[in-house]
Protein backbone atom coordinates (compact mmCIF):
# COMPACT_ATOMS: atom_id res chain seq x y z
CA UNK A 1 0.00 0.00 0.00
CA UNK A 2 1.81 3.32 -1.56
CA UNK A 3 0.29 6.39 0.80
CA UNK A 4 1.97 9.40 -0.61
CA UNK A 5 2.04 12.31 1.75
CA UNK A 6 0.90 15.72 -0.25
CA UNK A 7 0.17 18.04 2.70
CA UNK A 8 0.02 18.46 6.59
CA UNK A 9 -3.03 16.76 8.14
CA UNK A 10 -3.87 16.79 12.02
CA UNK A 11 -6.19 13.77 13.24
CA UNK A 12 -7.06 13.18 17.50
CA UNK A 13 -7.61 15.57 20.45
CA UNK A 14 -6.18 16.80 23.18
CA UNK A 15 -8.49 15.26 25.49
CA UNK A 16 -7.54 12.20 28.15
CA UNK A 17 -6.51 9.00 27.15
CA UNK A 18 -6.52 10.08 23.37
CA UNK A 19 -3.53 11.70 21.07
CA UNK A 20 -3.37 14.18 18.78
CA UNK A 21 -1.04 13.20 15.39
CA UNK A 22 0.11 16.20 13.23
CA UNK A 23 1.89 14.71 9.44
CA UNK A 24 3.25 16.03 6.90
CA UNK A 25 5.85 15.45 3.95
CA UNK A 26 9.80 15.40 5.13
CA UNK A 27 12.30 16.71 2.51
CA UNK A 28 15.07 14.69 5.14
CA UNK A 29 15.31 11.01 4.92
CA UNK A 30 13.05 8.89 7.23
CA UNK A 31 10.39 9.48 9.81
CA UNK A 32 11.30 12.30 12.83
CA UNK A 33 8.85 11.89 15.56
CA UNK A 34 8.40 15.04 18.18
CA UNK A 35 6.87 13.66 20.78
CA UNK A 36 4.56 15.86 23.84
CA UNK A 37 3.31 13.00 26.58
CA UNK A 38 2.22 13.13 29.68
CA UNK A 39 3.45 9.27 29.77
CA UNK A 40 6.92 10.35 28.23
CA UNK A 41 9.37 8.32 30.26
CA UNK A 42 7.65 5.26 30.77
CA UNK A 43 6.20 5.05 27.35
CA UNK A 44 7.95 7.20 25.04
CA UNK A 45 9.31 4.71 22.87
CA UNK A 46 6.10 2.65 22.75
CA UNK A 47 4.40 5.44 21.31
CA UNK A 48 7.17 6.26 18.74
CA UNK A 49 7.11 2.84 17.75
CA UNK A 50 3.58 2.40 17.24
CA UNK A 51 3.64 5.46 15.16
CA UNK A 52 6.79 4.14 12.94
CA UNK A 53 4.91 0.72 12.42
CA UNK A 54 1.72 2.24 11.29
CA UNK A 55 3.69 4.18 9.12
CA UNK A 56 5.96 1.07 7.64
CA UNK A 57 2.64 -0.31 6.60
CA UNK A 58 1.71 2.31 4.67
CA UNK A 59 4.87 2.48 2.82
CA UNK A 60 5.44 5.65 4.51
CA UNK A 61 9.15 6.85 4.69
CA UNK A 62 9.63 10.37 4.73
CA UNK A 63 7.67 12.23 7.22
CA UNK A 64 7.44 14.95 10.11
CA UNK A 65 5.39 13.66 12.72
CA UNK A 66 4.08 15.70 16.19
CA UNK A 67 2.32 13.95 18.54
CA UNK A 68 0.99 15.32 21.72
CA UNK A 69 -0.41 12.55 23.82
CA UNK A 70 -2.31 12.34 27.13
CA UNK A 71 -1.89 8.80 27.94
CA UNK A 72 -3.91 7.07 24.72
CA UNK A 73 -3.49 3.17 24.24
CA UNK A 74 -1.94 1.65 21.25
CA UNK A 75 -4.69 1.26 19.65
CA UNK A 76 -5.67 5.06 19.83
CA UNK A 77 -2.07 5.46 18.46
CA UNK A 78 -2.68 3.68 16.09
CA UNK A 79 -5.85 4.61 14.64
CA UNK A 80 -5.32 8.43 15.15
CA UNK A 81 -1.81 8.05 13.21
CA UNK A 82 -3.97 6.07 10.50
CA UNK A 83 -6.30 8.77 10.16
CA UNK A 84 -3.73 11.87 10.01
CA UNK A 85 -1.95 9.93 7.28
CA UNK A 86 -4.68 9.04 4.68
CA UNK A 87 -5.86 12.77 5.11
CA UNK A 88 -2.38 13.81 4.34
CA UNK A 89 -2.37 11.40 1.59
CA UNK A 90 -6.00 12.53 0.57
CA UNK A 91 -7.23 9.40 0.76
CA UNK A 92 -10.54 8.60 1.93
CA UNK A 93 -12.19 5.15 0.84
CA UNK A 94 -10.95 2.37 -0.28
CA UNK A 95 -8.61 1.59 2.59
CA UNK A 96 -6.98 -1.44 2.05
CA UNK A 97 -7.82 -2.92 5.71
CA UNK A 98 -5.70 -6.23 5.50
CA UNK A 99 -2.93 -4.09 4.76
CA UNK A 100 -4.32 -1.89 7.92
CA UNK A 101 -4.38 -5.04 10.23
CA UNK B 1 -28.22 -19.73 25.74
CA UNK B 2 -29.92 -16.91 24.29
CA UNK B 3 -28.04 -13.69 24.52
CA UNK B 4 -29.21 -11.74 27.34
CA UNK B 5 -29.74 -7.46 25.92
CA UNK B 6 -30.79 -5.92 28.88
CA UNK B 7 -28.39 -2.75 28.70
CA UNK B 8 -27.27 -1.18 25.78
CA UNK B 9 -24.99 1.72 25.72
CA UNK B 10 -23.87 3.84 23.52
CA UNK B 11 -20.60 5.30 23.01
CA UNK B 12 -19.85 8.12 20.52
CA UNK B 13 -16.93 6.39 18.49
CA UNK B 14 -14.59 9.69 18.43
CA UNK B 15 -14.07 9.65 22.41
CA UNK B 16 -10.91 7.47 23.00
CA UNK B 17 -11.77 7.34 26.86
CA UNK B 18 -15.06 6.02 26.44
CA UNK B 19 -14.20 3.66 24.35
CA UNK B 20 -11.12 2.61 26.44
CA UNK B 21 -13.62 2.20 29.55
CA UNK B 22 -16.80 0.77 27.87
CA UNK B 23 -16.46 -2.49 29.09
CA UNK B 24 -15.97 -1.61 32.81
CA UNK B 25 -19.62 -0.79 33.35
CA UNK B 26 -21.34 -4.11 33.11
CA UNK B 27 -23.27 -3.63 30.10
CA UNK B 28 -24.58 -6.50 28.13
CA UNK B 29 -23.93 -4.57 24.99
CA UNK B 30 -21.85 -2.14 23.65
CA UNK B 31 -23.29 0.39 20.45
CA UNK B 32 -19.99 2.42 19.10
CA UNK B 33 -21.68 5.18 17.23
CA UNK B 34 -20.10 6.31 14.00
CA UNK B 35 -23.74 8.38 13.13
CA UNK B 36 -25.35 10.88 14.82
CA UNK B 37 -22.51 11.37 17.38
CA UNK B 38 -19.58 11.83 15.09
CA UNK B 39 -19.47 15.07 13.27
CA UNK B 40 -18.89 14.74 9.08
CA UNK B 41 -15.88 15.94 9.47
CA UNK B 42 -14.59 13.12 12.08
CA UNK B 43 -16.51 10.21 10.33
CA UNK B 44 -13.31 9.08 9.02
CA UNK B 45 -11.00 8.90 12.34
CA UNK B 46 -13.95 7.56 14.70
CA UNK B 47 -14.18 4.67 11.97
CA UNK B 48 -10.38 3.67 12.45
CA UNK B 49 -10.58 4.45 16.03
CA UNK B 50 -13.39 2.13 16.55
CA UNK B 51 -12.35 -0.68 14.18
CA UNK B 52 -8.91 -0.04 16.26
CA UNK B 53 -10.47 -0.49 19.42
CA UNK B 54 -12.54 -3.84 18.93
CA UNK B 55 -9.52 -5.59 16.94
CA UNK B 56 -7.40 -4.63 20.51
CA UNK B 57 -10.12 -4.37 23.61
CA UNK B 58 -11.25 -7.18 25.67
CA UNK B 59 -14.68 -6.16 25.75
CA UNK B 60 -15.12 -9.52 27.84
CA UNK B 61 -18.63 -10.58 27.55
CA UNK B 62 -20.21 -7.22 26.09
CA UNK B 63 -21.67 -7.90 22.69
CA UNK B 64 -20.28 -5.14 20.18
CA UNK B 65 -22.82 -2.85 18.34
CA UNK B 66 -21.65 -0.06 15.77
CA UNK B 67 -24.38 1.92 14.38
CA UNK B 68 -23.21 2.34 10.95
CA UNK B 69 -24.12 5.72 8.69
CA UNK B 70 -26.46 5.09 6.13
CA UNK B 71 -25.57 3.40 3.20
CA UNK B 72 -25.68 6.38 0.71
CA UNK B 73 -23.21 8.14 2.99
CA UNK B 74 -20.58 6.53 4.63
CA UNK B 75 -22.14 3.32 5.21
CA UNK B 76 -20.58 1.07 2.95
CA UNK B 77 -17.03 2.32 4.41
CA UNK B 78 -18.24 1.34 8.29
CA UNK B 79 -19.58 -2.19 7.10
CA UNK B 80 -16.06 -3.09 5.41
CA UNK B 81 -13.82 -1.42 8.07
CA UNK B 82 -16.57 -3.30 11.06
CA UNK B 83 -16.98 -6.40 9.57
CA UNK B 84 -13.23 -6.60 8.92
CA UNK B 85 -12.53 -5.45 12.65
CA UNK B 86 -15.23 -8.42 13.59
CA UNK B 87 -17.79 -6.68 15.11
CA UNK B 88 -20.75 -8.83 16.27
CA UNK B 89 -24.08 -6.59 15.25
CA UNK B 90 -24.49 -4.06 12.51
CA UNK B 91 -27.21 -1.69 13.77
CA UNK B 92 -28.70 0.68 11.01
CA UNK B 93 -30.50 3.67 11.62
CA UNK B 94 -33.67 4.96 10.52
CA UNK B 95 -34.50 1.56 8.56
CA UNK B 96 -37.67 2.70 6.98
CA UNK B 97 -38.38 -0.94 4.19
CA UNK B 98 -37.04 -4.10 4.45
CA UNK B 99 -34.99 -3.05 1.15
CA UNK B 100 -33.04 -1.16 3.36
CA UNK B 101 -32.21 -4.33 5.64
CA UNK B 102 -31.37 -6.35 2.89
CA UNK B 103 -29.19 -3.84 0.67
CA UNK B 104 -27.22 -3.74 4.56
CA UNK B 105 -27.42 -7.39 4.74
CA UNK B 106 -25.64 -7.62 0.82
CA UNK B 107 -23.47 -5.27 1.67
CA UNK B 108 -22.12 -7.11 4.96
CA UNK B 109 -22.01 -10.33 2.91
CA UNK B 110 -19.87 -8.60 0.38
CA UNK B 111 -17.47 -7.47 2.92
CA UNK B 112 -17.23 -10.84 4.70
CA UNK B 113 -16.62 -12.36 1.19
CA UNK B 114 -13.83 -9.47 0.36
CA UNK B 115 -12.08 -10.23 3.93
CA UNK B 116 -12.26 -14.26 4.21
CA UNK B 117 -15.25 -14.30 6.62
CA UNK B 118 -17.31 -16.65 7.48
CA UNK B 119 -20.37 -16.13 5.67
CA UNK B 120 -23.18 -14.89 8.19
CA UNK B 121 -20.77 -14.44 11.21
CA UNK B 122 -22.05 -10.96 11.45
CA UNK B 123 -25.45 -9.87 12.63
CA UNK B 124 -27.59 -7.12 12.17
CA UNK B 125 -30.20 -4.72 14.42
CA UNK B 126 -32.34 -2.24 12.90
CA UNK B 127 -33.31 1.01 14.52
CA UNK B 128 -36.94 2.61 13.43
CA UNK B 129 -36.99 6.19 13.83
CA UNK B 130 -40.11 7.08 11.71
CA UNK B 131 -43.79 6.58 10.95
CA UNK B 132 -43.15 5.07 7.74
CA UNK B 133 -40.68 2.59 9.46
CA UNK B 134 -42.69 1.33 12.29
CA UNK B 135 -45.61 0.66 10.02
CA UNK B 136 -43.22 -1.73 7.99
CA UNK B 137 -41.70 -3.04 11.31
CA UNK B 138 -43.43 -6.61 10.94
CA UNK B 139 -41.61 -6.73 7.30
CA UNK B 140 -38.30 -5.12 8.21
CA UNK B 141 -38.22 -7.71 11.37
CA UNK B 142 -38.22 -10.60 9.07
CA UNK B 143 -36.11 -9.40 6.22
CA UNK B 144 -32.58 -11.07 6.71
CA UNK B 145 -31.73 -13.74 8.68
CA UNK B 146 -29.03 -11.91 10.36
CA UNK B 147 -31.34 -10.17 12.46
CA UNK B 148 -31.07 -10.11 16.09
CA UNK B 149 -33.48 -7.58 17.06
CA UNK B 150 -34.98 -4.23 16.12
CA UNK B 151 -35.10 -1.16 18.39
CA UNK B 152 -37.08 2.29 18.64
CA UNK B 153 -35.33 5.30 17.83
CA UNK B 154 -37.51 7.73 19.95
CA UNK B 155 -35.47 11.59 19.39
CA UNK B 156 -36.38 11.25 15.39
CA UNK B 157 -39.54 9.06 15.78
CA UNK B 158 -41.63 12.07 17.75
CA UNK B 159 -40.18 14.68 15.49
CA UNK B 160 -41.18 12.86 12.46
CA UNK B 161 -45.03 12.66 14.26
CA UNK B 162 -44.60 16.46 15.16
CA UNK B 163 -44.90 15.79 18.88
CA UNK B 164 -41.88 15.63 20.91
CA UNK B 165 -41.44 13.06 24.47
CA UNK B 166 -43.64 13.45 27.30
CA UNK B 167 -42.87 11.94 31.07
CA UNK B 168 -45.70 9.41 30.52
CA UNK B 169 -44.61 8.30 27.10
CA UNK B 170 -47.79 8.38 25.87
CA UNK B 171 -46.51 9.55 22.24
CA UNK B 172 -44.58 6.11 21.87
CA UNK B 173 -46.71 3.76 23.11
CA UNK B 174 -48.09 2.64 19.57
CA UNK B 175 -44.45 3.09 18.08
CA UNK B 176 -43.56 0.69 21.20
CA UNK B 177 -46.05 -1.53 20.95
CA UNK B 178 -45.79 -2.00 16.92
CA UNK B 179 -42.18 -2.79 17.24
CA UNK B 180 -43.05 -5.22 20.54
CA UNK B 181 -45.01 -6.71 18.39
CA UNK B 182 -43.43 -7.09 14.90
CA UNK B 183 -39.99 -8.09 17.07
CA UNK B 184 -41.86 -10.98 18.82
CA UNK B 185 -43.48 -12.22 15.30
CA UNK B 186 -40.12 -12.15 13.91
CA UNK B 187 -38.24 -14.22 16.65
CA UNK B 188 -36.19 -11.39 17.06
CA UNK B 189 -35.54 -8.73 20.56
CA UNK B 190 -37.19 -5.44 20.92
CA UNK B 191 -34.90 -2.96 22.36
CA UNK B 192 -36.29 0.26 23.54
CA UNK B 193 -34.89 3.90 23.01
CA UNK B 194 -32.89 5.86 25.25
CA UNK B 195 -33.55 8.42 28.09
CA UNK B 196 -31.83 10.98 27.90
CA UNK B 197 -32.72 13.30 31.00
CA UNK B 198 -29.53 11.25 32.96
CA UNK B 199 -30.32 13.25 36.17
CA UNK B 200 -33.79 12.07 36.23
CA UNK B 201 -33.55 8.97 38.16
CA UNK B 202 -36.94 8.64 38.81
CA UNK B 203 -38.38 9.40 35.07
CA UNK B 204 -35.83 6.91 33.85
CA UNK B 205 -36.82 3.86 36.43
CA UNK B 206 -40.41 4.23 35.32
CA UNK B 207 -39.67 4.17 31.86
CA UNK B 208 -37.65 1.13 32.64
CA UNK B 209 -40.81 -0.49 34.38
CA UNK B 210 -43.08 0.72 31.68
CA UNK B 211 -40.69 -0.95 29.08
CA UNK B 212 -40.01 -3.98 31.14
CA UNK B 213 -44.04 -4.75 31.33
CA UNK B 214 -45.05 -4.05 27.86
CA UNK B 215 -42.51 -7.13 27.16
CA UNK B 216 -39.16 -5.45 26.00
CA UNK B 217 -36.04 -7.05 26.45
CA UNK B 218 -33.84 -4.59 27.24
CA UNK B 219 -32.77 -0.28 27.22
CA UNK B 220 -30.71 1.87 25.47
CA UNK B 221 -28.76 3.70 27.90
CA UNK B 222 -26.44 6.57 27.42
CA UNK B 223 -24.65 6.80 30.71
CA UNK B 224 -23.48 4.02 32.83
CA UNK B 225 -25.27 5.54 36.14
CA UNK B 226 -28.46 4.17 34.01
CA UNK B 227 -27.03 0.51 33.59
CA UNK B 228 -27.40 -0.66 37.74
CA UNK B 229 -31.21 0.57 37.72
CA UNK B 230 -31.99 -1.68 34.35
CA UNK B 231 -30.27 -4.53 35.97
CA UNK B 232 -31.83 -3.92 39.06
CA UNK B 233 -35.46 -3.45 37.41
CA UNK B 234 -35.17 -6.31 34.84
CA UNK B 235 -33.87 -8.67 37.89
CA UNK B 236 -36.40 -11.25 38.92
CA UNK B 237 -37.29 -11.32 42.66
CA UNK B 238 -36.18 -14.50 45.51
CA UNK B 239 -39.66 -15.83 44.28
CA UNK B 240 -39.48 -15.91 40.57
CA UNK B 241 -36.14 -17.47 40.66
CA UNK B 242 -37.04 -20.00 43.06
CA UNK B 243 -40.41 -20.76 41.05
CA UNK B 244 -38.28 -20.85 37.83
CA UNK B 245 -35.85 -23.36 38.94
CA UNK B 246 -37.92 -25.95 40.24
CA UNK B 247 -39.44 -25.88 36.66
CA UNK B 248 -35.88 -26.67 35.22
CA UNK B 249 -35.05 -28.73 37.70
CA UNK B 250 -38.41 -30.58 37.16
CA UNK B 251 -37.78 -30.26 33.16
CA UNK B 252 -34.00 -31.96 33.98
CA UNK B 253 -35.73 -34.80 36.08
CA UNK B 254 -37.98 -35.63 33.16
CA UNK B 255 -35.74 -35.48 30.19
CA UNK B 256 -33.48 -38.07 32.31
CA UNK B 257 -36.47 -40.44 33.07
CA UNK B 258 -37.75 -40.04 29.51
CA UNK B 259 -40.76 -38.77 30.76
CA UNK B 260 -42.71 -36.12 28.40
CA UNK B 261 -45.20 -34.56 31.29
CA UNK B 262 -43.97 -32.67 34.09
CA UNK B 263 -45.66 -31.27 37.00
CA UNK B 264 -44.54 -28.94 39.65
CA UNK B 265 -46.45 -28.25 42.71
CA UNK B 266 -49.14 -29.69 41.37
CA UNK B 267 -49.06 -27.53 38.03
CA UNK B 268 -48.65 -29.16 35.08
CA UNK B 269 -45.79 -27.53 32.93
CA UNK B 270 -45.93 -26.85 29.53
CA UNK B 271 -43.19 -25.20 26.80
CA UNK B 272 -44.35 -21.38 27.65
CA UNK B 273 -43.89 -21.42 31.03
CA UNK B 274 -40.40 -23.01 30.86
CA UNK B 275 -39.13 -20.77 28.37
CA UNK B 276 -40.21 -18.20 30.93
CA UNK B 277 -38.61 -19.76 33.71
CA UNK B 278 -35.24 -20.06 31.22
CA UNK B 279 -35.65 -16.37 31.13
CA UNK B 280 -36.04 -15.75 34.40
CA UNK B 281 -33.32 -18.00 35.35
CA UNK B 282 -31.12 -15.92 32.59
CA UNK B 283 -32.15 -12.90 33.83
CA UNK B 284 -31.28 -14.15 37.26
CA UNK B 285 -27.81 -15.14 36.39
CA UNK B 286 -27.09 -11.76 34.55
CA UNK B 287 -28.24 -9.66 37.42
CA UNK B 288 -25.44 -11.47 39.69
CA UNK B 289 -28.44 -13.29 41.75
CA UNK B 290 -27.50 -16.33 40.94
CA UNK B 291 -23.86 -18.48 39.44
CA UNK B 292 -23.80 -21.18 36.97
CA UNK B 293 -27.50 -21.12 35.72
CA UNK B 294 -28.08 -21.79 39.70
CA UNK B 295 -26.78 -25.04 39.39
CA UNK B 296 -24.51 -24.31 43.09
Amino acid sequence: MNVELKHQAIAGTTESSDIQIMIEPNTNEGIEIQLDSSVQFQFGKQIKLVIMDTLEKLDITQAYVKATDQGALDCTVKARTLTAAFRAADIDQDYDWQVID
Amino acid sequence: MKRLRTTMMFLPGMNAAMLRDAGIYGADALMFDLEDAVSMKEKDAARFLVHEALRTIDYGQAETVVRINELDTFGRQDILAMVDAGVEVIRLPKTETAQDIIDVDQAISAAEDRLGKKQGQTHMMAAIESAEGIFNARDIAKASDRLIGIALGAEDYVTNLQTRRYPDGQELAFGRSMILHAARAAGVDAIDTVYSDIENEAGFREEVQRIKALGFNGKSVVNPRQIPIVKEIFAPTQKEIYQASRVIKGIQEAEANNSGVISVDGKMVDKPIVERAQRVMQLAEASGLIKNGGQN
